[in-house]
């Protein structure tokens, strides 16, 4: 089955900054895939390279994104327009500020449908209604008359996920969807998302910098450092035998509870992020690896074993060689 | 603590419904004419004066014209340059504005651009060329300022529309496949429009003083309209030997232009707007 997302080789710059360095994606039907990463490592500017909505200043190089076979880096405004919101849509980390405080759910929910599908008023009340029943909203009747104020961070969330699939898309792209609200109410969006995925069969992509999120929901999950994908695997794969030394240092860096002892200090990856310029070279993690030689300043192969693809000079096993 | 708060709304809304009561009504109920000149009743006083009688309750002016009748057409004539004004410069600012934020780059130099050169362009002047080349008149005046008075209005709303265009759900229409000119009209603008309303406000007192200034330099509306402005400078002469011909134009330019600051005060604490002047 071919996937319903293919990228390869995105590449975008802001002025001499690179901060998406040729990654590679590929999402099927029915399956989540995510992309993990600090802040600025390009994992949001990467999914608005996708939807093509990039800010001003930003500028995609080079990279084929293909979606449902179709090459859309190419695609005319126009034609890329009709798929946004009706085969492809997005949400977004702020549920507060997300919704177009001016106008009601119901308008904002009913204008997507008339857009794209041209449906009579009554008919698009009716698809609203179904939706937000279905993301477990309860009383859509009373909700799409509301303005978005009148609503609860969890409850803007769920009516967002219900816009973005009022037209049954085949990709979904999630911005930290969870990010902004209380952990009770992240259990119950992602357990959403989880459902709607199988249910609807979505391809989707979902950002986020929360192990946690990855190991609830995710069946792929690609780590970004610095513009690039260091480590893409199964999440099984990865969790049980993480290869890159940064993703070995994220994992090392969750608290469990139990194994923590009161007093003990975290694990921590020392130093920052570097600035990645135009024709930067090398593994861009070597200045806070423990591992690193001098091989690290040369450009990294990836390194692949099955389905679990890589780009270090380490070897699988270099943990129990070390 | 409310009500204080709320104090300066309601009393612009008053003294502002109050105008425009007076402007809509006033003339039909007056029951002198403002232009019917009788010079064997010249200066009578007002009503509260020795010497003053009921049948000119703001007493008349120096040919014998009735004060109160002149004052009620006044009010109206001040209103309308003021909603003119405001209309007008209301369309140009906020479409420069809206441009500018929206857009950025060259698109939006330009239009600060503009927005200086315009700055730099005193409107006193401006108007005495307009008056000198086309002769005076209300549409003059009304079209003079209003083309003049926008740069409010296109700063205002440049920065408001940068401010919402940055906002999620405008990247949540994109996402949804909405065109641009839907984007700017449908989602921008009526998140900007709490902003324009205080401008419009502020734009209208300025309208207004700056109407009664021309007219008062004889740029302005000619007479016998009795523009405020008109009225108080025929009135300079006579001020110190008759101070209410001066008292009462002055008195109701002054209350006109609290009220609408006022108001525009008041709204913008109930909107909640953080705009700027």
């Amino acid at each position: 089955m071919s996937p319903v997302l293919e990228v390869r080789d995105l590449r975008v710059r802001f002025g001499s900054m690179a901060a998406v360095r040729g990654i590679d994606l590929a999402i099927e039907r029915g399956q989540t895939h995510c992309l993990v990463g600090e802040s600025g490592c390009g994992k949001s500017v990467s999914a608005l390279a996708v939807m093509r909505l990039l800010p001003r200043g930003a500028k995609r190089e080079a990279g084929a994104i293909r979606f449902a076979g179709e090459d859309i880096a190419r695609l005319p405004e126009r034609a890329m327009r009709r798929l946004r919101g009706d085969r492809m849509a997005m949400i977004f980390q702020e549920p507060m500020t997300s919704l177009n405080p001016a106008y009601t759910i119901g308008s904002q929910m009913t204008e997507v449908l008339r857009a794209h599908r041209g449906m009579g008023r009554a008919a698009a009340v009716e698809r609203a209604e179904a939706m937000l029943t279905r993301v477990g909203v309860s009383a859509p009747g009373m909700r799409l008359g509301q303005y978005p104020h009148q609503l609860s961070g969890g409850l803007r969330q769920r009516v967002m996920i219900a816009t973005a699939l009022l037209c049954e898309p085949d990709l979904l792209v999630a911005d930290e969807p969870t990010t902004a609200l209380d952990v009770t109410v992240q259990v119950g969006i992602l357990k959403l998302l989880a459902d709607l995925k199988r249910d609807l069969g979505l391809a989707m992509l979902l950002i986020t910098h929360d192990l946690g999120v990855v190991a609830r929901i995710a069946d792929v999950v690609s780590v970004m450092y610095a513009g690039e994908i260091v480590e893409h695997a199964p999440v099984g794969q990865l969790f049980a035998e993480p290869l890159h030394p940064y993703t070995r240092g994220l994992l090392r860096a969750i608290p469990v509870p139990g194994k923590v002892r009161r007093g003990e200090k975290l694990a921590t990856i020392p130093g920052i992020v570097p600035r990645t310029e135009v024709g930067f070279r090398g593994c861009a993690f070597r200045d806070r690896c423990e591992f690193a030689t001098q091989e690290c300043a040369e450009p990294v192969a990836e390194r692949v074993e099955g389905a679990h693809h890589w780009r270090c000079r380490l070897a699988s096993g270099w943990l129990e060689a070390a | 603590m409310r009500t204080v708060r709320r104090l300066p709304l309601v009393l612009g809304m008053v003294v502002v419904g109050f105008a425009v009561l007076v402007a809509i009504f006033g003339p039909a109920l007056v029951a002198h004419d403002a232009f019917t000149q009788n010079l064997a009743h010249r200066f009578v006083p007002p009503e509260w004066l020795a010497g003053g009688s009921p049948a000119h309750p703001f007493g008349t002016d120096q040919l014998g014209r009735d004060y109160l009748a002149r004052l009620v057409l006044g009010v109206r004539i001040s209103l309308m340059i003021g909603l003119t004004a405001v209309v007008l410069s209301g369309l140009i600012g906020t479409t420069l504005g809206v441009l500018g934020g929206y857009f950025g780059g060259w698109v939006d130099a330009v239009v600060m651009f503009i927005v200086s050169c315009r700055l730099a362009i005193p409107i006193i002047l401006v108007a005495l060329t307009v008056v000198f080349l086309v002769g005076s008149s209300l549409t003059v005046v009304m079209l003079t300022i209003g083309l003049l008075l926008w740069e409010r209005f296109a700063v205002v709303s440049r920065s408001a529309t940068r401010q919402v265009a940055s906002r999620d759900y405008v990247a949540a229409a994109w996402c949804a496949g909405c065109s641009r000119r839907w984007i700017v009209l449908g989602e921008i603008l009526p998140n900007i429009v709490h902003h324009l309303i205080v401008v419009a406000t502020v734009d209208m007192a300025i309208a207004i003083l700056l109407a009664a200034a021309l007219s008062f330099l004889g740029l302005g509306v000619p007479p016998p309209m009795p523009d405020l402005g008109l009225m108080i400078a025929e009135a300079k002469d006579y001020m110190f030997f008759k101070p209410w011909v001066i008292e009462i134009p002055g008195l109701a330019l002054f209350a006109l232009v609290l009220g609408i600051n006022l108001l525009g005060d008041g709204l913008r604490d109930l909107l909640g707007g953080e705009s700027g002047g």
